[in-house]
């Protein structure tokens, strides 16, 4: 339970090269005119995520993320783009007419979020301990899951195989 | 670590999202910009676990991420059958409904 105390200027030196990479690989998703460079782009702030899971000591979470988003959701995004024969290369009308209303929303609205952390949260500190790799282990995560989670559990489940079969369903050509 | 740096690293990213879903045009481009929304959330869920030390926020950052694998899923298969019938992925041109 005794904080550790030389570990916490690597994290937030970590953290902080952790933070502008996913932002400027962000950026990149939503303005790059090649949309296979936007699925790539993703990856970084994916995997950027994972990384920072492990800064939270998040270690089964980091391993999922990794396997689901990087190893799953972005290859189905490639199939995505293949299938719909998406233009591959720059082609510049990748963006619609809104673009200047969509920055001014998106400014406005972390404008305000940021105000409101700064008000709720500010000062407020992460505090680095033993149990939290404990919290992080798979052990706990599962007993959480199967002991006060367990509906949800199934619920998600019965989501996931409705989901399978329905994507089945509407992408079969008849 | 400040808890304020994770979350207003978030919020970048979420508001990175609002951005891509409203300005893209290409179905596939506004169904990352819904994963980068959804990842964001994940940030602050596993922020808050670490924050509060409790195993909650880890449960349910992992029910997110199924749930937008099933989201992932269900959408593509929609676009897939977009572009089938009319030839085009392209958001603006799927007006039928517009009277």
């Amino acid at each position: 339970m005794t904080p550790i105390v030389g570990a916490a200027v690597a994290q937030n030196v970590a953290f902080y090269i952790l933070a502008v990479a996913m932002a400027i690989a962000a950026i990149g998703v939503v303005r790059s005119q090649n949309i296979v460079h936007s699925a790539l782009f993703l990856v970084i702030v994916l995997a950027g995520a994972a990384a920072l899971y492990i800064l939270l000591a998040a270690e089964f979470v980091a391993w999922v993320q990794v396997l689901i988003y990087i190893g799953a959701i972005v290859i189905l995004f490639l199939f995505g783009i293949m299938l719909t024969r998406a233009p591959m290369r720059s082609t510049g009308d990748l963006d619609n007419s809104q673009r200047w209303a969509a920055v001014a929303v998106s400014l406005f609205m972390f404008g305000v979020i940021t105000a409101l952390l700064v008000d709720a949260y500010g000062g407020k500190q992460i505090k680095l301990k033993n149990s939290l790799v404990v919290l992080g282990n798979s052990g706990t995560v599962a007993s959480s899951i199967f002991r006060n989670y367990l509906v949800p559990f199934e619920v998600v489940s019965m989501l996931l195989l409705a989901a399978l079969v329905g994507a089945v369903v509407i992408a079969r050509r008849d | 670590m400040g808890l304020n740096q994770f979350l207003i690293l978030s919020a970048f990213l979420f508001c990175t999202g609002i951005y891509g879903v409203l300005a893209r045009k290409n179905a596939v481009l506004v169904l990352m910009s819904i994963e980068l929304m959804l990842n964001a959330v994940n940030i602050n869920l596993i922020a808050f676990s670490a924050f509060r030390t409790a195993v909650a926020g880890q449960v349910f950052a992992l029910f997110v991420i199924t749930i937008a694998a099933a989201e992932v899923g269900v959408g593509l298969a929609i676009v897939l059958l977009i572009y089938r019938n009319e030839r085009t992925s392209d958001l603006d041109d799927v007006d039928q409904l517009k009277g």
